[in-house]
């Protein structure tokens, strides 16, 4: 019998005060009508069945009682419920964004086996941290090395294949043999390269990705073990497709679409070489070597190396870091903004769902009341109350959810280039997951702050005539809550402010060429067919006689690569006689410059300065004396203070003559310091030489609309080398602002949250003065009855508002100091303390709660006292 | 839900009452259980089909720990449309001989 009674607790609290007494009765009569042992314990057994059964079934009855009942009240209180909705979706979704993002790229494990293993090797100089390997000291490393199971190694790679008659360009990457053993990953079809496809004189072999496989083989499975021509950077080969690598693999990075071997010769190993750091290495850890084992092991080996080849080696470290951890601490910072931003929305979401449940559990205090009193148990009111805070929390969170897959696309932007994973995050059950966890947590966290603060025993004390609901406490979690959400979107303000202000700080950045004007182009120059010097001369001329000719056209030239384009390396040693900083220091920093090809024209075409001297021109051809336009920063470097013109310095492998001075450019980004740059002639240097540098970007600087001169050039392109594929078409603007691109989506995205966080606090104040304002009708009635003025009532309203506004701001600005100091690397040089930012983010929080004031002073105003005392 | 309201059709009847009325009528067949009763209880004094009387029986049948329950109009207007209902049925299919005839 007492188990029985024990099993009753299954039912709602409700029903079992009402009916448990009588169904206990019934067993005990069923009991004692039983005649044996066996029988009782027959109908016990079957009494406890039935009363799991029932109790499911009860449970839902109630359920769809309350819910009825739920979207009756809500039906009648529309706004209470939109509002709700909302403020939960925003909240819910700006989480579950932030969270897809920061999930993918910082949580997620890497999509390899056994990730954990995987670790990223650099070497280091002093002042760099990561810079890529160089070959010979790569297979040095690897071979003394004991901690690793394999390792590889990987270039850029780009591949022009022709396909459906059109050259085709493609990006991809050059692995060794061991990368994909490495990765733990096989190939979808076919197989992986094997050592002998990656040794000097080995036939060329291609793997294809899958996105390649379907757009230009169509998903054939009968691909493998086809043959095609293709032209990569520095060279053509005939590849025979060997495998296809499954939708999900990205590697280096998730614009790869093939790969190729690296199939280095001889001469990639010789002693110069190991100051060429061009290769990304990874290794797989042995089973139980540690990161920092490994590491370890490295720096013994690379001493080693330094003192082999103390030249070529000088200063040279090396570093294993987990590959997971080999993120840049802008992207880490860069989330963990992000999700603090999410979380503060959240939390004001949170606060502002809390204050309006407050505020209608207050209004509805006497209908609860009256409903418990006609014999509604306080169980079933909390009950009702927590499924309907569920109910607005499942639909706003629903909301919230469709809202983050929308945004995914935007916030792709966010994904650091450089992870081998897909480019943009997808939202998956996980992430579905903590957002339905989330809702539920804010359904019901924030229903029982009502219900909490409804004590049984005073529920009473509503029902009696005139009792005013919520003085004293109750007023202020309410106030402290709304303090929360001012003091948060200020936070967020501040950040989002700053962001802006460093954005602007970077794009009014000079990059030292004019950007708008100007079409651009590359030009994919076939070597070893345009190897020759002279087969490239006549195509330059013959394509920028022709450019120059076009209508509009103001100015044009090739260079090897543009500023600020995909490739912004090209960092050559600089040797200037005399100069003794630069003695024997192979890899110095200071003594380098950038190398770069150009034709006459281009300099004219981007507007660089020239400051001294002359142009690059038709006469500085290969019979002539080898000459030089170098940056500012060049000439003071080596000739401070005198006359750089006529000078002479050794740069790849030729003594130049400096002819004249341009202005630097920043062409490693607005955002980064740039080497001092050296333009030398196109055609002065050796045939089949240093052909990666051969000019293939064209830039023309136009008077009307760049693009619209697009189809033109295509064509007399093509009339003067019909097989050359052209690819990355665009206004040098786009390009340019490409390289802001994922700062101006932080700050569309910090800005979207601030201004969510804005007006969910604008609402909050709205609200709490609205409800005080409705609460105090009499009270106000009375005083304006008794002779108080509209100033009087202005005041009572507004200095409890102003008094919240001022404790929020300085709590607010307190906070947005702290999280201004810790991105302070995200900021571009803007300081954390910067005036305009926090005196922006004041003044929002004015109007912000003149806003929320002003409805509620004027319905306070227009209260008619003889009927506000009647009212009750 | 009918075989409560059969059961209350002429007298009101407590929990206990009513599930040995049922089990009587059916010769055994039914056999609610507390639960199920109390549950279909709790529904149809909602629906308004019952009530629970506010003045006891007769002394003699009263028992003291009890609760009673008492059709209401509604409820009987509610038992007979579903009286007819299976009588139709009954009808009609008898009409196609595939129900014993009258006794």
């Amino acid at each position: 019998m007492r188990s029985y009674r024990l099993l009753l607790h299954l039912y709602p609290a409700s029903f079992r005060h009402e009916y448990g007494e009588e169904m206990a009765a019934i067993l005990a009569r069923r009991l004692a009508d039983a005649s044996n042992p066996v029988a009782r314990a027959i109908v016990g057994i079957a009494a406890a069945v039935e009363t799991i059964g029932n109790a499911a079934l009860v449970h839902l009855d109630l359920l769809r009682q309350d819910l009825r009942y739920i979207v009756r009240t809500l039906r009648r209180s529309p706004g209470f419920a939109a509002m709700a909705v909302a403020i939960v979706a925003l909240g819910i979704g700006a989480t579950t964004a932030a969270f897809s993002v920061t999930d993918f790229v910082l949580i997620r494990p890497l999509p390899y086996r056994e990730p954990e293993r995987l670790v990223q090797l650099w070497e280091t100089t002093p002042g760099y941290s990561g810079m890529e390997l160089s070959a010979p000291n790569f297979r040095d490393w690897i071979a003394a090395s004991r901690s690793f199971e394999s390792a590889g190694v990987s270039h850029s790679e780009a591949l022009t294949i022709v396909t459906g008659g059109e050259p085709h360009r493609f990006q991809g990457a050059a692995i060794s043999a061991g990368v994909l053993p490495t990765l733990g990953v096989t190939p979808l079809l076919g197989r992986a390269f094997t050592e002998a496809d990656d040794t000097a004189g080995a036939a060329g072999t291609v793997m294809l990705g899958y996105r390649l496989w379907q757009t230009e083989f169509g998903g054939d499975p009968a691909v493998i073990g086809r043959r095609i021509d293709g032209q990569m950077d520095i060279e053509a080969d005939t590849f025979t497709i060997v495998g296809v690598m499954p939708r999900d693999f990205h590697y280096p990075t998730a614009s790869a679409d093939f790969w190729v071997t690296t199939r280095f010769r001889p001469d990639d190993y010789v002693p110069l070489e190991r100051s060429n750091n061009w290769l990304d290495g990874i290794a797989r850890l042995r089973p139980g070597v540690t990161v920092d084992q490994a590491h370890a092991e490295a720096q013994v080996i690379m001493a080693r190396l330094r003192e082999q080849y103390p030249k070529e080696n000088k200063d040279t470290g090396a570093r294993v870091v987990s590959m997971r951890e080999d993120l840049s601490a802008r992207s880490v910072m860069l989330l963990e903004a992000l999700s603090a931003a999410a979380a503060c929305v959240l939390l004001i979401a949170c606060m502002n769902l809390a204050n309006l449940l407050l505020a209608r559990g207050l209004e509805r205090r006497r209908e609860l009341a009256v409903r418990t009193a006609i014999g509604a148990g306080r169980e079933r009111v909390v009950r009702q109350l927590l499924t309907e805070s569920l109910v607005l929390a499942g639909v706003g969170g629903a909301i919230g959810i469709a809202l983050a897959i929308a945004a995914v696309p935007l916030l792709s932007q966010l994904v650091p280039q450089t992870l081998p994973i897909a480019a943009s995050p997808s939202i998956d059950g996980r992430v579905i997951g903590v957002a339905l966890l989330l809702t539920l947590v804010t359904g019901v966290a924030f229903g029982m702050a009502p219900i909490l603060r409804s004590g049984a025993g005073r529920d009473l004390a509503a029902l009696r005539d005139g009792a005013r609901a919520g003085g004293g406490r109750r007023e202020h979690l309410r106030s402290a809550l709304v303090l929360g959400e001012i003091a948060a979107s200020v936070v967020l303000l501040v950040s989002a402010g700053l962001l802006i202000r460093a954005l602007l700080a970077i794009q009014g950045t000079n990059p030292g060429f004019d950007v708008d004007h100007v079409l651009t182009m590359r030009v994919e120059l076939p070597i070893p067919e345009y190897a020759p010097v002279p087969m490239r001369q006549a195509f330059y001329d013959r394509v920028l006689q022709q450019v120059r000719a076009l209508p509009g056209v103001r100015a044009a030239g090739f260079i090897s690569y543009l500023p600020i384009s995909r490739f912004r390396g090209g960092i050559w040693p600089v040797k200037v006689k005399g100069d003794t900083e630069a003695a024997g220091d192979v890899r110095g920093a200071n003594n380098v410059a950038a190398l770069r090809f150009v034709t006459p024209g281009y300099f004219a075409a981007l507007r660089i300065p020239l400051l001294r001297g002359r142009d690059i021109d038709d006469g500085d051809t290969r019979q002539r004396p080898f000459v030089a336009v170098v940056s500012e920063s060049f000439a003071k470097r080596y000739w401070p203070g005198e006359d750089p013109i006529g000078r002479h310095f050794d740069f790849a492998f030729e003594d130049r003559t400096v002819v004249g001075v341009v202005g630097d450019v920043k062409f490693r980004g607005l955002e980064r310091q740039s080497e001092p740059q050296a333009y030398l002639s196109a055609p002065q240097v050796k045939d089949n030489w240093i052909t990666g540098y051969a000019p293939r970007a064209l830039a023309i600087r136009v008077s009307g609309a760049p693009l619209g001169l697009a189809p033109e050039v295509r064509a007399i392109v093509h009339g003067a080398a019909p097989k050359v594929a052209i690819t990355e078409v665009q206004t040098l603007a786009d390009m340019v602002d490409l390289d802001t691109a994922s700062r101006s989506t932080q700050v569309r995205v910090l800005g979207a949250f601030a201004a969510i966080a804005f007006v969910l606090a604008a609402v909050g104040i709205h609200g709490l003065l609205s409800f005080a304002v409705s609460q105090r009708t009499q009270e106000i009635g009375v005083r304006m009855a008794l002779g108080a003025q509209p100033r009087d009532v202005v005041r009572m309203i507004v200095a409890g508002a102003i008094r919240l506004g001022v404790m929020g701001l300085v709590l607010g600005i307190a906070l947005a100091y702290v999280a201004a100091r810790s991105m302070e690397a995200l900021l571009a040089g803007v300081k954390p303390h910067d005036f305009e930012a926090f005196g922006a983010a004041v003044a929002l929080t004015a109007v912000m709660l003149i806003v929320g004031t002003l409805v509620p002073t004027v319905r306070a105003l227009r209260i008619d006292p003889i009927s506000a005392i009647r009212c009750d | 839900m009918f075989h409560v309201l059969v059961a209350l059709a002429d007298e009101d009847r407590h929990g206990y009452a009513i599930i040995q009325d049922v089990a009587e009528r059916t010769g055994g067949q039914i056999r609610l259980s507390a639960g199920t009763l109390y549950r279909t209880i709790q529904r149809m004094l909602e629906e308004g089909l019952i009530v629970e009387p506010r003045e006891r029986p007769a002394p003699e049948d009263d028992d003291e720990r009890r609760r009673y329950y008492r059709i209401t109009a509604l409820g009987t207007s509610l038992a007979k449309a579903e009286a007819r209902r299976l009588a139709e049925l009954v009808k009609m299919a008898r009409a196609r001989g595939i129900a014993p005839e009258r006794a």
